[in-house]
């Protein structure tokens, strides 16, 4: 009896020990941003390393905004990122809707080339993308940022895909017995019915665009432009022994994130479904 | 809505629909039936128009990424093929040079070693990765308490933006005053000298990976926990021991995900770049990216040739190349995995 209690026992309290150590060891880095972030820096370059010290330096927090020009680079963020969600829902909501809901001969075949540009590598047209771009005058604005979003990604495509396969057919048949437009239904069936994933695609779309650092870096010539992903490099570069203000800096960057995260998980997995079982 | 009163006309369109389709179901089709003309109806056209309509609203939905996918994908494609037979560097004209491009880049001491770092990553960080993140999912996928808290802590170091971590690791890094050094100065070990040095440099990236596989070990979770509990219990009541359940009934039903992972991994380690370009000092306009160039990978030279150099016919032989490369490596990763990928538990549709 004792032998078989201990025998469950054991396993268990050795699986707590490991999840435990290592949502530890994947917390200290978090932990050490913040506790860096609000000591003075003769503090940081200290051997013993000092973790806790009194009182908070949080003046480091409005140092380190007023050495960025943080408000608007928060502002060309969020602006970028909000533009990439809606363009990201509204189109490939749109287009999965064509490859899931509507029965015509071209959505499997359109369907394996979806998932062949999924795996295309972006690298191979970063540098023509550009100049197409270049030459459209759209060079140091938004547009090359923005507008391919209104276009569609592969990735959000197939998730919007999985997701319409798996409402039932029978509410589309309906509509269009009562002679709802294929537009119609898109709109007030499918859309009002797909809050998960929707959910879902706005969180990665979003947490792309806010950690996107290749496309501004080589669209956003103008520091005015900058999104703080440039604009923390840059800081970076200039100020790189002041490690109290960069953490401040990084904190108030990934902080957003962090509440959408906390805000979008609920709906978050149960939005993603790579197999398409139905029921 | 509309709503209708027998013997009113409807509009053309709904009458449409209502035929039978050549796929649908067989509403409507029995009061044809009883029509004594039934073969002179215009039913053969309406079906063709009913059919036309269908692939008139399917072109229109998928019209966007079409658009997309043409000017975006495929044109730049092209173009960046021919662009790789030219000297073309943006500003003045170009000149037609054939292979030369792709004879320099196979003698360019800067890119094969740009390409040494990357084929690292592949080899070290990629089965690395793979392996963590899995282990992670089936530790996560234990009965145990407060399971959804430590997934959140896993998916955690996803919502750092990847400049932020980058900075973030640089600090954590650090030898004397870093976090890494000061833990492993709690066993007594003299931490590395990490980003400073040549031979340290790639595994302090390899590390700094591996906080981030949240992304990975969630998608094996959710194929863990797809996994029919009733298989489970057949094997455990087949007298199968954990190892063997492992061994024979988990890792074939996870297999596809394996695949999956492991496409991905190898095509975001080939193209491998902000975190190598922030941490290594590529936007300080310094020619060494990391010690020694330890930090040198493909894309980040590709981006210094195209956009420091405007050398955009070089570097667009170069991404042509890289393309080749990983479309090999994906070729033998498919090849290879026919004999080890199940896909019976995934139902086709």
């Amino acid at each position: 009896m004792r032998r078989s209690t201990a025998r469950r026992v054991a396993p268990k309290t050795i699986t707590y020990l490991v999840l435990g150590t290592l949502s530890f060891l994947i917390l200290l880095p978090f932990a050490w941003m913040l506790l860096s972030s609000v000591k003075t820096n003769a503090q940081l370059f200290t051997i013993p390393v000092k973790w806790w010290v009194w009182p908070l330096h949080l003046d480091n927090y409005t140092q380190a905004l007023s050495l960025i020009p943080f408000w608007s680079q928060l502002g060309n963020t969020i602006f970028l990122s909000v533009s990439t969600v809606i363009g990201t829902v509204l189109s490939c909501s749109f287009v999965a809707y064509g490859l899931a809901r509507v029965d015509w001969p071209g959505r499997r075949p359109l369907f394996g080339l979806l998932i062949v540009t999924m795996l295309l590598p972006g690298i191979v047209t970063l540098v023509p993308t550009y100049v197409i771009f270049r030459d459209l005058g759209w060079v140091n604005t938004y547009l090359p940022l923005i507008v391919p979003t209104f276009l569609g990604t592969p990735f959000y495509i197939f998730l919007f895909r999985q997701f319409f396969l798996r409402v039932p057919e029978s509410i589309s048949e309906a509509a269009r017995i009562d002679g709802a437009s294929e537009l119609r239904i898109y709109a007030t069936i499918i859309l009002p019915v797909s809050r998960p994933v929707i959910a879902a695609v706005s969180v990665l779309a979003f947490v792309q665009a806010w950690t996107d650092y290749l496309g501004p870096l080589i669209y956003l010539n103008k520091p005015s432009q900058w999104t703080l992903s440039l604009g923390l490099t840059a800081f970076l570069s200039k100020y790189s022994v002041q490690w109290n203000y960069m953490m401040a800096a990084a904190v108030v960057f990934t902080l957003p994130l962090i509440i959408v995260f906390f805000v979008g998980n609920k709906h978050f997995l149960r939005g993603i479904s790579f197999n398409t079982d139905v029921g | 809505m509309i709503t209708r009163t027998p013997g009113t006309k409807r509009p053309p369109g709904s009458r449409a629909r209502r035929t039978p389709g050549p796929e649908t179901s067989s509403t409507g089709s029995t009061r044809d039936l009883g029509r004594p003309h039934f073969r002179r109806s215009p039913s053969p056209r309406r079906r063709l128009t009913l059919r036309r309509r269908r692939i008139l609203w399917g072109l229109l939905f998928v019209s966007p990424w079409l658009i997309g996918t043409l000017g975006l994908v495929l044109y730049p494609m092209a173009l960046s093929l021919y662009y790789s037979f030219t000297n073309y560097d943006i500003v003045g004209p170009s000149q037609f040079v054939g292979f030369s491009n792709y004879q320099l880049l196979l003698n360019d001491p800067e890119f094969r070693q740009a390409l040494g770092n990357t084929f690292y990553l592949v080899v070290v960080m990629v089965p690395l990765s793979l392996l963590a993140s899995l282990a992670y999912a089936l530790l996560l996928n234990l009965p145990v308490y407060g399971q959804r808290t430590f997934r959140t802590v896993l998916y955690l170091p996803q919502m750092v933006p990847t400049v932020a971590s980058a900075i973030l690791w640089i600090w954590v890094l650090n030898p004397k005053f870093g976090l890494v050094n000061t833990v492993l100065g709690w066993f007594h070990i003299l931490g590395p000298l990490w980003l400073s040095s040549i031979t340290w440099s790639k595994p302090a990236i390899v590390l700094m990976n591996i906080w981030g596989i949240g992304g990975a070990a969630i998608i094996f979770l959710a194929g863990l926990q797809g996994i029919s509990p009733a298989l489970v219990d057949a094997a455990r009541v087949d007298g199968a021991n954990l190892w063997h359940r492992f061994r024979h009934v988990t890792l074939p039903a996870l297999s596809p995900l394996i695949l999956f992972n492991a496409v991905i991994g190898i095509l975001a380690a080939m193209q491998y770049f902000t975190q190598a370009f922030v941490m290594g000092g590529g936007d300080t306009g310094d020619t060494s990216i990391g010690i020694g160039n330890s930090l040198q990978f493909a894309v980040v030279y590709l981006y210094e040739v195209a956009f420091a150099d405007l050398r955009v016919g070089y570097a667009s032989a170069m991404g042509w190349v890289l393309f080749m490369i990983m479309l090999i490596f994906v070729a033998v990763l498919l090849k290879v995995s026919i004999r080890w990928v199940h896909y019976e538990g995934w139902r086709q549709q």
